[in-house]
């Protein structure tokens, strides 16, 4: 029986219609699989080590007291990235299985997830060394117990997370208020937290409460998937009331206009979309890591102009990169209708400006770190809007991706806009007005530099219309290439 | 009104499409018919010029398509889902095409009226987005649609399929009177040679990618048509 499953998702995973294109994606993922392993891998030596010799401290002390902000990001990664466990369920329900059976194996599957197999590369190394310095064998594996079921406790946790909406607020209040507090100095969750730890350690039979809490998140969601296995439960698309809008101000930018009451409407109705939107608000506050000082390597004149690009330009990176694909679902329709691709592109085009403007206004917060942090993050949007907007469409044409507008599982990890091409025009978005401004800084002043990466933005408007052009080109050339592209889907 | 010249379409050492000439006339209400394979979609998708052609090409009122895209402006399509944008209402969706076609609301509001009967009140106002509606209420939308800003040529794969029988009659009656105008030329698809037989003047089908028979409707039509289909 389990053969069966394996060999579907076998033939499923091998005969998908991207795996052919995705050999360089899969090489990528594989290369950061690994890296990631080996720094979890010399984190678990390294850590004990340098604890012991640069802090004097016990490193298992030291573990176990920053063990629970481990688990917490552990699980907020996880409901971020991790892909739930749905096998191609709807042809296997009339056949002869037991309904537990395919719920099963769907559960089974999660077990060897890379969320779950990357701890054990910190903590195996970890405890060879803790045991090589003489640390009893028999409380050490003990202590690995309770961690290995705690880690399998979030993702039994994470998958009722992704099935219960309102869930998910509660836990992420309840975090929230914990980091709050803590921040702030008012309550230091780690002193209640680290002798469970601790306990795991010591006490032999506290990991039977680990245990207890699997056990039950199990059957949790076991039963209640088991329960959804219907077609009009857990497997049905859920549709919402909604109300037809006209948008009609928008009108004013003309013919334009027709493109950007759709954009919008596409940003407001689709998950996938709408985390672009998610992410420039996140860039929002990247720049906090530059203008504080909180890392010093990023501490360099130079870097804050690569925080005033990312601060601002959140939403044009994001969603600029995938202009067409956006359209996928529904290219061959616009080809055949009788579209200006200038009109088309500049909808798309004015989107980012607008993003650009209100993120810039939003930042405003920074000049809380002084005029000259702002005036970076304005000189920023100014190459943004000059420069960066054309230069993410022109490599957006490139991508032939198609987007599954619904689905938000994958917005960070997705297989994307990596090839050769697009590397390559990436590269001006970033090095360039770091390169520009170094130049102006080192050769006169720092407001020298400003200058010449303001200078350089407003230049690009200028080109503006010869990269449609271009852009327009391309999109004539490769037309039947995206439509095939297109269809493949997933 | 429509010449092919000389067209094939080859992947990966298979023909699958292979027309030496075929005209279809102004004002025809042209009908193809042929089983899976047989190159039907594939013929309409080189039409539209969303696929390129192996060799010869294909001219709509005189003008390549795949050379110059003002045939874009008189022709209308549609083809499968991906004729439709999931995220927006029918409403929107026919404002939409209705501005990228150069009529305005009152227009469209004009035009959809006309269409009650078709949409049986399961299309406008419905609160859903077209993902989120049946395959064949997608279709019914998708049809209209590609009826909105006076084409002069109207491209239908399988207009049928998927239709309840009371809209399948209904739009029988829309594209007979689509056919008894001059101007518009009419070209549909089918696996249902009754529905075929009944709509269009002139039928085709199409095996391997050939022409193997193109006649003139009459009485004996759909009986020479089983017949061949009966082999």
């Amino acid at each position: 029986m389990v053969t069966h499953f394996i060999t579907l998702q076998w033939k499923s995973f091998w005969r998908s219609a991207s795996m052919g294109s995705g050999l360089f994606m899969k090489l990528f993922m594989g290369f950061w699989a690994l890296w990631f392993i080996v720094m979890m891998g010399s984190g678990g030596v390294g850590a004990f080590f340098l604890i012991k010799e640069k802090l004097n401290m016990d490193p298992l002390v030291v573990v176990n007291e920053l063990m629970v902000y481990w688990i917490v990001i552990d699980l907020i990664f996880r409901y971020a990235l991790q892909k739930m466990p749905v096998i191609n369920i709807k042809p296997l329900l009339i056949l002869p299985f037991n309904k537990r059976k395919i719920v099963s194996f769907a559960f089974g599957k999660t077990i060897f997830s890379f969320f779950n197999i990357i701890h054990a590369f910190f903590f195996m190394p970890f405890s060879v060394v803790l045991i090589q310095h003489d640390y009893p064998i028999a409380n050490v594996i003990l202590w690995n117990i309770g961690l290995i079921t705690l880690i399998y406790s979030s993702n039994f946790l994470n998958i009722i997370l992704n099935k219960k909406y309102n869930l998910i607020f509660i836990i992420g209040g309840v975090l929230a208020l914990c980091g709050g507090l803590q921040y702030f100095g008012y309550f230091d969750i780690t002193k209640y937290t680290a002798p469970f730890f601790e306990g795991l350690y010591s006490i032999p039979f506290l990991v039977a409460i680990p245990i207890g809490i699997l056990v039950f998140l199990v059957i949790v969601s076991f039963r209640s998937f088991v329960k959804d296995l219907y077609l009009d439960a857990g497997l049905a698309t859920k549709a919402k009331n909604v109300e037809t809008e006209n948008l009609e101000w928008l009108d004013r930018f003309g013919k334009t206009a027709t493109f950007l009451k759709n954009d919008i409407k596409l940003i407001k109705r689709n998950k996938r979309a709408r985390s672009t939107v998610m992410v420039s608000v996140l860039f929002l506050f990247y720049g906090l890591l530059f203008f504080t000082g909180a890392v010093e390597t990023y501490d360099g004149p130079v870097w804050r102009i690569f925080a005033a690009i990312f601060v601002t330009g959140g939403f044009l990176l994001s969603f600029g990169q995938f202009v067409p694909s956006w359209d996928s679902s529904y290219y061959p329709l616009m080809m055949s209708q009788n579209i200006r691709y200038k009109e088309y592109l500049s909808s798309k085009w004015w989107l980012m400006v607008i993003a650009t403007l209100i993120s810039t206004v939003l930042a405003s917060g920074y000049l809380y770190y002084g005029w000259d942090v702002y005036l970076a993050i304005i000189v920023g949007a100014i190459y943004n809007i000059g420069v960066n907007s054309h230069v993410v469409l022109w490599a957006g044409a490139y991508v032939k991706t198609p987007i599954d507008l619904t689905s938000n599982k994958k917005a960070f990890g997705d297989k994307q806009a990596f090839n050769a091409k697009t590397l390559l025009l990436s590269l001006p978005k970033m090095a360039l007005p770091m390169i520009l401004y170094a130049i102006g800084h080192y050769a006169y002043s720092p407001y020298a530099g400003y200058a010449v990466v303001a200078v350089a933005g407003i230049a690009g408007f200028a080109f503006k219309n010869t990269v449609f052009n271009k852009i327009e080109n391309i999109y004539r050339i490769e037309k039947y290439k995206t439509i095939l592209a297109y269809k493949q889907k997933k | 009104m429509i010449a092919i010249h000389n067209l094939t379409k080859i992947y990966t050492g298979n023909t699958v499409l292979n027309i030496d000439r075929l005209d279809i006339h102004k004002g025809e209400s042209f009908g193809l018919v042929g089983n899976n394979g047989a190159g039907k979609t594939t013929l309409f998708s080189a039409l539209l010029d969303l696929i390129q052609p192996t060799s010869g090409y294909i001219e709509n009122k005189g003008i390549k398509v795949n050379e110059n895209e003002e045939w874009k402006s008189i022709t209308s399509a549609f083809i499968d889902e991906t004729f439709l944008i999931g995220y927006l209402t029918a409403e929107e969706y026919f404002y939409f095409i209705g501005e990228l076609r150069g009529q305005n609301k009152s227009d469209v509001d004009a035009l959809l009226s006309q269409f009650e009967d078709f949409f049986h009140g399961e299309i406008l106002g419905q609160k859903k987005y077209l993902r989120d509606l049946s395959k064949g209420n997608q279709k019914k939308a998708g049809i209209v649609a590609a009826l909105i800003g006076n084409p002069e040529v109207i491209v239908l794969d399988e207009p049928f399929a998927n239709l309840d029988p009371t809209t399948q009659i209904r739009l029988k009656k829309i594209i007979k009177e689509l056919s008894a105008d001059p101007e518009i030329t009419v070209l549909v698809s089918s696996h249902d040679l009754i529905h075929v037989t009944e709509v269009c003047d002139r039928i085709v089908v199409l095996d391997k990618g050939e022409v193997i028979k193109d006649i003139a409707r009459s009485e004996e039509t759909l009986k020479e048509l089983e017949e061949h289909f009966n082999k």
